[in-house]
């Protein structure tokens, strides 16, 4: 019997999910006796056209991280669908958009003109920006057009599983692997991690008071931060309690509180929401100077609420926007 | 099977129904176009309209249509829920379903009567019978708990309506917790001298009264208390009384007053509170003459027993420099307590009865009347004190400088229907400016001019009582004043000139007069918005404490088992105040004598599998229901504390607190369906 065909494909990522692959170390060689990997563009050299030629649903399951910005990158989410029995979202991006959806607060147009005119550190004087078509040489090289929004995958194409994360954590990723391997899958739609929020595991749930009031907020850097308490007891936004939980806790471990990366639990749909209300709820002032002197503490609320999952949440992108 | 469940996977089928309400709804909206549209809508079976659907026959066709067309949902898009909700889930439950099978949409409070194209008032009609279609599905069936009712009742504030309401429920049998925050009960009425339009003496009916709640076997008087705390629900209000320190032992008082008589002060010397700082009093004094409880008090501010000034805490300190004569006269029945601390006491009631009554309009903040200026500018209740046989000239009306006015000046609407202070009529005015120049023209022989906007005097015998004393020879001038300013021909005798312009004839009015009377309006009280937050109730736009609805539960507040008496809810005359402290009475014990109280099952409980413990909703909870479980590090929920507010599961950051009937599924299904495209 043939081992199962497994494909690994990276879109908007920064690559720090293919390296969670290699972090699984001696593990990886378990897999790779196990199974056979059909695509892996970061480690080997596969071309278009071999997955092309592959029947369709020969692939047992794609493994895809990274968001969907670009033309080339939803038609490869497309053709990797229709030719996989199961489609993975691997890592935060393809979960739910990601670093990379935080883009969704701006136009296409505006990004492109900040990248290649007004950014600081940019030379171009003829403002030459990428073109979709250029000819060089006798040669028509063409680029992938990038979309007005950013999605994640499942906002592109059927999305069977989710491995959560920025990136998934050798633990959660060796479990997704081994649960699909033994086809013991749970239902269909499932993000493979506890449906439970971060602070059941963290090592300083006792230390939150019960009467928590926020009379500021500061970011870690701001203060000396106590190593052994909760850290929104101590005024710093935490997104552990409307955080899935199954990193055990890794970057509060590491000294810095959680910033949301497994998403939000099964019950919520909007993790941004969620934790802002949570907060908000229990700011100290009521009157509304006193409360905008609280908020000020958060600079940049998309960026803290809704680090991972602006492009998969309600508010999802900057008004009126079309997709491409 | 019970038959109120729905078979699982049995397909929904809505009935739905449009009313006309007359032309309330019918008018702004096109009901059979509303009707037609929504038969169109996914698993509605039955869609009709009808004139008046919370009429008998409207009531039973519904429920004909739940036995003749199987019908599993009900969605009635007709007045507010507030109004007829309850009228709805009885016929959907007459019909053989679950009650919360139910749906209700307002088109007319939210709809017909608030806007004027008829056009766009029927799409969005159009939208939200679609929420509701939308959400009704995913409804389940709920069950109404039944909570124990506490029968005792707590009654805030003693004036006459507190006593009145204290006295009802009494003599019904019920055990009553009266709190007043001064040292006597009687309220403002104590403080007048005759009441319109029978011209009775205040005291003489209100005494009674009094006396009777001093003694009634029912009744636990708390005076020179107040309500610290207020936890729980209806029915079981747990309720945290502060009895501050009147350094008298209550219990061993008799009021005899040889404590007053023989005070080191051999004359009174300190303004009296209850005469408005017409009278003098001493360090220890009886407030009153008829006060109840007929029981000294003593001021540590001014007593020299005491260190002077407050401590921190608010206590005071015992100097002990005194001779302490009073202990002396007191003697063996040793009731005089230097030591006396506040105590706070815990009670628990089943149902609570505002009656925190009024405070009269400062008329400084209408600086060009003079008040506080010019001595012989008095307030009506001023007036009141002055003109009444126990008040600090013994009924004489002379002035502050001893003589008595010739000419006196009495102005309306003092801080009542006025842009810059308060807008509203406050309603006795008027007429206790009548009583007033009738009693003045009863004790002197002076001129009396009462400067009206509008002679409002609608009431039982009331047009009557100002036809009569209107005929007692007095000047009854249709004007606002401008201004009061001393006489410049006269300075030495404190003689003032009224301002105004007659109204009736088109002349400016320059009336000089001895004295002025303000005819002060009502305003809530200075703490009445810290008793809404206590006692979590909602105010008006003006401070007065909200009724549910102004004609169908005048009385009762938006918290349950609490009700409303007095002036507290707006102002009114001492008739409606004890016709209204009967009415929140009878509401209370409509309440107790069912026994129980019928929960809203729209609670709300935590998912204890998927709570991570994070505390965040705790605090929040404005009925204390939510505790931390040590032991499983989670949250719960306590269902019989729970509202159902929902501020909660708003804040579970994790979205482990459900609510019943706002599930998200129901509530994003509601949105979807306002939100749907409508046909054109």
């Amino acid at each position: 019997m043939s081992k199962p065909k497994v494909a690994f494909y990276w879109c908007a990522s920064c690559g720090g999910c293919e390296e969670t692959v290699v972090d699984l170390a001696e593990d990886i060689l378990g897999v790779v006796e196990k199974v056979d990997i059909v695509l892996w563009p970061v480690a080997m050299d596969f071309k278009y056209k071999d997955v092309e030629a592959m029947p369709d649903k020969s692939i047992l399951a794609t493994l895809l991280n990274g968001a969907i910005r670009s033309t080339e990158q939803e038609e490869m989410a497309r053709l990797l669908r229709r030719k996989s029995q199961y489609m993975i979202a691997y890592g935060a991006c393809a979960h739910l958009g990601g670093i990379p959806g935080l883009a969704n607060q701006f136009t296409r147009e505006h990004i492109l003109k900040f990248n290649y005119e007004d950014g600081p550190s940019m030379a171009n004087d003829k403002k030459t920006r990428p073109q979709l078509v250029t000819e060089d040489n006798g040669r028509t090289p063409r680029l992938p057009a990038l979309t007005n929004v950013v999605r994640s995958l499942d906002q592109v194409v059927e999305v069977d599983y989710y491995v959560p994360g920025c990136p998934p954590t050798p633990k959660i990723t060796r479990a997704a692997v081994t649960a699909l391997l033994e086809n013991r899958l749970p239902p269909k739609g499932s993000v493979i991690a506890p449906d439970i929020a971060l602070c059941d595991e963290c090592p300083r749930k006792a230390t939150k008071p019960a009467n928590i009031s926020f009379r500021e907020f500061k970011r870690p850097h701001q203060a000396l931060m106590d190593p052994q308490k909760c850290f929104l007891a101590q005024g710093v936004v935490c997104m552990g309690p409307s955080t899935r939980s199954g990193c055990e806790a890794a970057c509060i471990s590491g000294g810095m509180p959680c910033t949301g990366c497994f998403g939000p639990t099964s019950r919520v749909r909007d993790q941004g929401l969620k934790i802002m209300s949570s907060l908000c709820s229990n700011i100290e002032p009521k009157d509304e100077q006193g409360i905008s002197a609280v908020i000020q503490g958060i600079p940049d609320p998309i960026g803290t609420f809704y680090r991972y999952g602006l492009a998969k949440s309600l508010l999802r992108r900057k008004v009126n926007l079309p997709t491409d | 099977m019970n038959i109120m469940e729905t078979r699982k996977n049995e397909p929904v089928r809505i009935g739905f129904y449009v009313c006309h309400c007359g032309v309330n709804i019918a008018h702004m909206v096109d009901v059979e176009a509303v009707a037609k549209y929504v038969a169109t809508l996914p698993n509605v079976v039955v869609s009709r309209n009808y004139k008046y659907m919370c009429s008998d026959p409207g009531q039973e066709m519904i429920q004909k249509d739940i036995r003749e067309q199987r019908l599993n949902r009900v969605v009635v898009a007709a007045c507010s829920p507030l109004l007829h909700e309850h009228t709805f889930r009885g016929a959907t439950e007459a019909g053989g379903l679950n009650p919360f099978y139910f749906q209700m949409v307002n088109i007319r409070e939210h709809n017909s009567w608030v806007h004027t194209d008829r056009l766009e008032a029927t799409r969005k009609a159009m939208a939200l019978a679609r929420a509701a279609i939308q959400r009704v599905p995913h409804h389940k069936p709920l069950e109404v708990k039944k909570v124990p009712i506490n029968p005792d009742v707590l009654i805030v504030g003693g004036g006459i309506a507190g006593i009145h309401a204290a006295i009802t429920m009494a003599n019904a049998g019920k055990k009553v917790y009266l709190v007043e925050k001064e040292p006597s009960i009687g309220g403002h009425m104590a403080m007048f001298d005759k009441t319109f339009p029978t011209l009775d003496c205040a005291m003489c009916v209100l005494s009674p009264k009094m006396a009777t709640v001093g003694s009634h076997p029912n009744i636990t008087l708390w005076t020179y208390s107040e309500v610290v705390k207020v936890d729980g629900y209806v029915g079981n209000f747990k309720v945290t009384v502060r009895r501050k320190p009147r350094y008298i032992i209550e219990d061993l008082c008799t009021g005899c007053q040889e404590c007053v008589a023989n005070c080191v002060y051999k004359e009174p010397k300190f303004p009296d509170a209850f005469n408005l700082g017409l009278g003098k009093r001493k360090p220890v004094y009886m407030p009153f003459a008829q006060a109840i409880p007929s029981i000294a008090i003593i001021d540590p501010e001014v007593c020299l027993n005491f260190k002077r000034g407050k401590n921190p805490d608010g206590s005071y300190t015992v100097s002990d420099k005194c001779k302490k004569l009073c202990v002396v006269a007191c003697g063996d029945r040793k009731a005089i307590d230097f030591s006396q601390k506040a105590e706070d006491k815990e009670i628990t009631v089943g149902t609570i009865i505002m009656a925190t009554g009024f405070k009269t309009f400062d008329p400084r903040r209408t600086p060009y009347y003079g008040y506080g200026v010019y001595p012989n500018v008095y307030t009506a209740l001023e007036l009141e004190r002055v003109i009444n046989a126990s008040g600090p000239t013994e009924g004489h009306l002379v002035m502050r400088n001893g003589k008595e006015p010739k000419r006196v000046a009495i102005v309306h609407c003092v801080g009542s229907r006025d842009e810059n202070t308060n807008r509203w009529c406050s309603r006795v005015c008027c007429l206790y400016s009548l009583k007033l120049a009738h009693l003045i023209l009863e004790h002197t022989d002076a001129e009396v001019y009462n400067f009206y906007i509008d002679m409002r005097t609608p009431g039982k015998s009331m047009e009557e009582f100002y036809n009569r004393v209107a005929e007692e020879g007095m000047h009854l001038v249709r004007g606002r004043v401008a201004d009061v300013y001393p006489d410049p021909n006269d300075t030495a005798s404190g003689r003032l000139i009224v301002q105004a312009e007659d109204t009736l004839t088109n002349r400016i009015l320059k009336i000089p007069v001895d004295m002025v009377v303000l005819s002060v309006g009502l305003e809530p009280r200075p703490e009445a918005e810290d008793l809404r937050r206590l006692f979590n109730l909602s105010c008006s736009s003006e401070g007065w404490f909200l009724e549910r609805h102004p004609k169908l539960a005048p009385v009762s507040t938006f918290t349950d088992g609490i009700f409303l008496a007095g002036c507290c809810q707006g102002p009114k005359d001492i008739p409606d105040s004890v016709a209204q402290a009967g009415a929140a009475a009878a509401e209370a014990f409509s309440l107790i004598d069912k026994g129980y109280v019928e929960q809203e099952p729209n609670t709300a409980f935590v998912l204890a599998e998927e709570c991570s413990g994070c505390k965040s909703c705790i605090p929040l909870c404005p009925y204390t229901a939510i505790s931390f479980n040590e032991e499983t590090k989670k949250a719960f929920i306590n269902e019989a504390l729970c509202k159902g507010c929902g501020t909660c599961v708003a804040a579970c950051p994790s979205g482990s607190i459900v609510q019943n009937l706002f599930e998200d599924q129901e509530i994003f299904s509601e949105i979807d369906g306002v939100l749907a495209p409508l046909p054109q």
